[in-house]
């Protein structure tokens, strides 16, 4: 109902005596808004048990259930093959999740005591990613405990590894989550977004197939798809920690194919960090712009 | 012009600001009802120095610094000043060219109608709208040219509730000190003041979902207080609350007003409940028709009236008038027109010299001096809260 007028915030003020205190202050809102999602997350248990139902069900549905028809190379299966897609897919599942709960704040009203602070609204942006990316990880972080259960064998430089590629993907999914969000006027716009942007975005993003010999035009599709760049980095590390004989890893493969190439590791990587950026740059002129 | 008188060294004591702002209401009585309001003026109010905030104002009430931009005099920090302020949306001039000063420790109503234009003015006065016309400034700030100053100096408590339910009282005071740059040593001491001030202290570490609709806006009083504002906007505080809440609010309000010497602007549509302002606005479609005390405002529309029935209603309105008193009959009595109705029964009974059998005083009231200035009456009814709600959820999808 209050009709905020973005430009009218941006009013370059005069500066003030108090006006200077900057960056401490802008880095204790960063660290509040992130303790606030904290604190809902930890607050709001059914979501925290929804957010591991769809991907153990697709990690035992799918795994054991393609596993017969796939068959085994090498000790090999489609369980540990998806294993990695289905930890990325609850990354990016929570991450979005996190994000969209800036739809609830407006709903709520709570987005408008944030709006009117006298606070940037990159430091806003920035918690709530923040915060979000923290939640995923997390949650992605508890999935690896199904691991011995598939037959994945992890180490400790394996998990440092994988924390750091689940918290790049959060926070490059957070802020296209934040994006879409400030564009999302009612709750309803909520269903249509994980409709027609997430779970076409999961699905065609190599999780839950190899990437090599598909037909043309699903390469094309999934080579466009920022989540393709995320996914496969995460795959890659968890498989090069296993005994992989080459028959296995022929078939179960690894990297993606960009104009006849093979990207390296860092160009995908890159990837996801300069799709984080461009996002961020998004949700942060998108934000408040809304109400 | 007239000259305040303030209480002489009444500088440090409690409530002085109360004091001295009563007194710069009435020294503007006889003045007219033009909406801008002369201040007094000469003489460093008392209250002035005993406020924190006043810090800020104080610099720009330098003699002379904005003697050609405003009406406002020399010497008094006004809180709130408004130059011919206006707001358009497309056709519509919500805010038509409005001029005001709140003084500095002052409880402004601005009260008005549905689509008065209430919330656009304080919208404005927060730095969430843009004038259209005119200009603002609010704790010594520009609206347009300081924005973020002026957020960081008011307090604001809007239409619809912005707490997080999910989060305990403790934690969305916390949150919003953090916001507001409270510093790291003073946020506990003033998260306990301000629950003190609202008697939430022992619900501080309830969630706000457990909370009632009361208690969750007295929280949110409570919060635009917490980091000290100079100015305290509240639109429509008490919509769609029972009586005693509204009561208890209204203590609050006052209690904050006194403790901290904050400047209140509030929004209201309730009659009853402007009374409890210094000063009260009425404003109807975009201009403000009317601006003072509420004990001025209802004298300007008449003096009281005291109805008596007695046993011989000739006689004794003869003696009446031939003593001077202003008399006609009523229905079934005489009705006498009397500064002052009450303190005048005895005078009235023992001038009639017959038996008086009934003896009824009115006064004036808020509403008679709204139907005085727009033709019209605003009444609560009871389908006023479900109205109010209805609009505002039609609103809610709106944005
Ligand atoms: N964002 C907007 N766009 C267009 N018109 C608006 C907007 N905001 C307010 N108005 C119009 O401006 C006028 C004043 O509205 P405002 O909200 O200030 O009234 P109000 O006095 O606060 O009323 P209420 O008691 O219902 O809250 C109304 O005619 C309203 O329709
Ligand atoms: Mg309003």
């Amino acid at each position: 109902m209050t009709v905020i007028d973005g430009s009218f915030q941006d009013v370059g003020a005069a500066p003030l005596v108090d006006e200077r205190a900057g960056f401490a202050a802008e880095l204790r809102t960063v660290g509040m808004v992130w303790e606030r999602e904290l604190i809902r997350f930890v607050r709001t248990r059914t979501r925290i048990l929804s957010s591991f139902i769809q991907p153990i069900l697709f990690l035992f549905v799918l795994g054991y259930g393609m596993s017969t028809l796939v068959g085994t190379t090498g000790g090999f299966d489609f369980k540990k093959f998806v294993f990695p897609g289905i930890v990325a897919m609850t990354v990016v599942t929570t991450a979005i999740f996190s994000a969209i709960s800036i739809v609830w704040d407006r709903e709520f009203g709570f987005l408008r005591e944030m709006l009117v602070a006298p606070v940037s609204r990159g430091a806003l942006v920035a918690g709530k990613t923040l915060g979000g990316a923290t939640v995923a990880t997390v949650q992605g972080t508890i999935m690896l405990a199904l691991a011995p259960l598939i037959g994945v064998h992890l180490t400790v430089p394996l998990v440092v590894e994988v924390v750091g590629l689940e918290l790049l993907m959060a926070v490059a999914l957070t802020t296209f989550g934040v994006f879409v969000a400030s564009r999302i006027q009612r709750i309803e716009g909520f269903q249509v977004v994980m409709q027609l942007v997430l779970f076409p975005m999961l699905f065609l993003s190599g999780a839950l197939f190899p990437l090599k010999g598909l037909p043309a035009w699903l390469a094309v599709i999934t080579r466009v798809n920022p989540l393709t760049y995320a996914v496969d980095p995460l795959r890659h590390v968890v498989f090069a920690a296993q005994h992989m004989p080459p028959a296995a890893a022929a078939r179960f493969s690894t990297g993606v194919d960009l104009f006849g190439t093979a990207l390296p590791l860092w160009g995908e990587i890159g990837i996801v960090a300069g799709f984080a950026v461009v996002f961020l740059g998004l949700a942060i002129a998108g934000f408040g712009r809304t109400e | 012009m007239l000259t305040v008188a303030p209480e002489s060294g009444a500088g440090c004591q409690e409530g002085a600001i109360r004091h001295w702002s009563r007194a710069a209401i009435v020294g503007t009585l006889d003045v007219d009802m033009s909406t801008s309001v002369p201040m007094p003026l000469g003489g460093d109010p008392p209250g002035a120095s005993s406020g924190p905030r006043v810090v800020h104002a104080a610099g720009s009430g330098t003699s002379g610094a904005r003697a050609g931009t405003s009406a406002v005099a020399v010497g008094v920090a006004a809180a709130v000043e408004v130059e011919s302020l206006s707001k358009h949306y497309g056709e519509v001039e919500a805010v038509k060219a409005v001029s005001f000063s709140v003084l500095t420790g002052e409880v402004f109503a601005f009260l008005g109608p549905n689509g008065a234009g209430k919330s656009t003015t304080i919208k404005m006065l927060c730095t969430l709208a843009r004038p259209t016309a005119g200009r603002a400034s609010v704790a010594g700030f520009d609206v347009e040219r300081q924005p973020k100053a002026v957020r960081r100096h008011i307090g604001l408590v809007f239409q619809d509730q912005t707490l997080d339910d999910q989060l305990t009282a403790e934690e969305n005071l916390r949150f919003h000190a953090v916001l507001y740059g409270v510093s790291h040593e003073q946020v506990a001491e003033r998260i306990d003041r301000v629950l003190r001030l609202v008697a939430l202290q022992d619900r501080r570490a309830d969630l706000v979902s457990t909370f009632s609709g009361g208690m969750a806006r007295r929280l949110e009083i409570a919060r635009g207080m917490l980091h000290t504002p100079a100015v305290l906007f509240l639109d429509e505080p008490t919509v769609g609350l029972d009586p005693q809440t509204r009561a208890l609010m209204w203590d609050d309000v006052l209690r904050m007003r006194d403790e901290e010497g904050v400047t209140i602007f509030l929004t209201t549509h309730y009659m009853d409940e402007a009374e409890n302002a210094d000063r009260i606005a009425i404003i109807d479609y975009g201009s403000i028709v009317a601006l003072d005390t509420p004990d001025a405002l209802k004298r300007q529309v008449g003096s009281d009236t005291v109805e008596l029935v007695t046993a011989d209603d000739a006689a004794a309105g003869a003696r009446l008038a031939s003593a001077g008193f202003q008399v006609s009959s009523g229905g079934d009595g005489l009705v006498v027109f009397a500064e002052n109705g009450e303190s005048q029964v005895a005078r009235l009974v023992e001038t009639a010299g017959v038996a008086v059998r009934n003896v009824h005083v009115h006064r004036p009231t808020l509403d008679d001096v709204f139907l005085h200035y727009t033709g019209r009456q605003i009444r609560e009814t009871p389908a006023d809260r479900s109205v109010g709600r209805s609009m505002r959820a039609r609103m809610a999808r709106r944005r």
